[in-house]
């Protein structure tokens, strides 16, 4: 079964179209791009998911269901902006963590935080941008999800904390599990994934496999993107 | 061993170039035992699925083999590795007279060439 599935689905705010008769179906055990411009319709596709909007037509499921408190337990998600309370500490992180999530490895979190010499009595608030993206997405990765929704993950980092946080979504994602990034920085994904799906103005423009599109017309899909989007 | 990659290739047949590419020159030495495919694609900074896809090429041109339990391992036969080290090795002059054609230069001379390149080299 996918374990994503959107049936015609649309999401209007007030006159904007968000997202307009989306059809997509995503099968777990790959890593998928969700690749399109500024306001395209990526992070209210990945809210929607999450059951953090309702649909204003059609329908999105999660292993068949509608989001809800059941999908929780098996999605993982990254939003797109820092969600983490500014006064907790980590300690109080990770039992928070380890609270709400039944698939949450809380020794995983805590070795891969202390590699970057992040201990448990430190503050969100004490720490840089990069720390607290990288920090963020470890608890994120820490769970063993069905579905991980990570929304603009490099966004705005630099390149060694890109390099960081690329590579601790392939060592650390279940296997059995569907990864998307949503992003515009589609050089920087690229070589970690198996597909991509091109959205723009609320609808799916493309879905297909990074090799397909090299193969096809010998070209990186950044290239495409910026054929496919050309202004 | 470090990875590169192009735009206008997939990255699968990119990585079985360049892992042939590492067992031909040495980085990967004959009945070495790989890495884990998830190892081997994050030291790469590739997709997982990629890297296996790559690997079981490699299988099939008998430059890697399973052993069910133990893992991955390079090829202890020399005269795979010979024959992939001869196919780099006849890619290389393909390219390299397909240049030398574009300039001008007919095979005679190109040896000539060649012969007082070798002939400088011997000096210094």
């Amino acid at each position: 079964m996918a374990i994503l599935e959107c049936r015609d689905l649309s999401k209007r705010y007030g006159a904007i179209q968000a997202l307009d008769e989306v059809n997509l179906k995503i099968e777990p055990g790959r890593v998928i791009g969700l690749l399109g411009p500024n306001g395209s319709g990526k992070t209210t596709l990945l809210k929607l998911a999450n059951g953090l909007l309702t649909p204003t037509g059609g329908e999105i499921l999660i292993e068949g269901q509608k989001p809800g408190n059941e999908s929780r337990s098996i999605v993982s998600y990254l939003p797109d902006r820092p969600y983490l309370a500014e006064w907790m500490k980590v300690s109080q992180l990770l039992d928070f963590f380890e609270d709400f999530y039944d698939d949450f490895d809380r020794d995983k979190a805590t070795e891969m935080l202390l590699r970057l010499n992040i201990d448990d009595s430190m503050r969100i608030k004490e720490m840089s941008k990069g720390t607290r993206e990288k920090a963020q997405l470890i608890l994120v990765m820490s769970r063993k999800a069905q579905l991980y929704l990570l929304d603009e993950p490099i966004g705005g980092v630099d390149p060694a904390t890109r390099d960081y946080i690329l590579d601790t979504i392939i060592r650390n994602y279940n296997p059995d599990a569907a990864v998307i990034i949503s992003t515009h920085l589609i050089a920087d994904v690229e070589q970690v994934l198996d597909d991509v799906i091109f959205i723009n103005q609320g609808k799916i423009v493309l879905q297909s496999s990074v090799d397909e599109i090299r193969e096809e017309h010998g070209m990186s899909v950044d290239q495409y993107f910026r054929e496919v989007f050309r202004c | 061993m470090e990875w590169k990659f192009r735009g206008d290739l997939p990255i699968y047949s990119q990585l079985v170039e360049q892992i042939k590419l590492g067992i031909v020159s040495g980085s990967f030495l004959p009945g070495e035992r790989l890495a884990s495919v998830r190892d081997m694609a994050a030291e790469a900074g590739v997709n997982p699925n990629t890297m296996q896809r790559a690997l079981q090429e490699l299988e099939r041109d008998g430059m890697v083999y399973s052993q069910r339990t133990a893992g991955r391992f390079v090829t202890e036969d020399m005269r795979v590795i010979e024959h992939a080290k001869k196919q780099f090795a006849e890619e290389q002059i393909r390219g390299f007279l397909e240049a030398m054609g574009k300039l001008g230069y007919s095979r005679s001379e190109i040896l000539t060439l060649l012969e007082e390149k070798e002939e400088q080299n011997g000096d210094t």
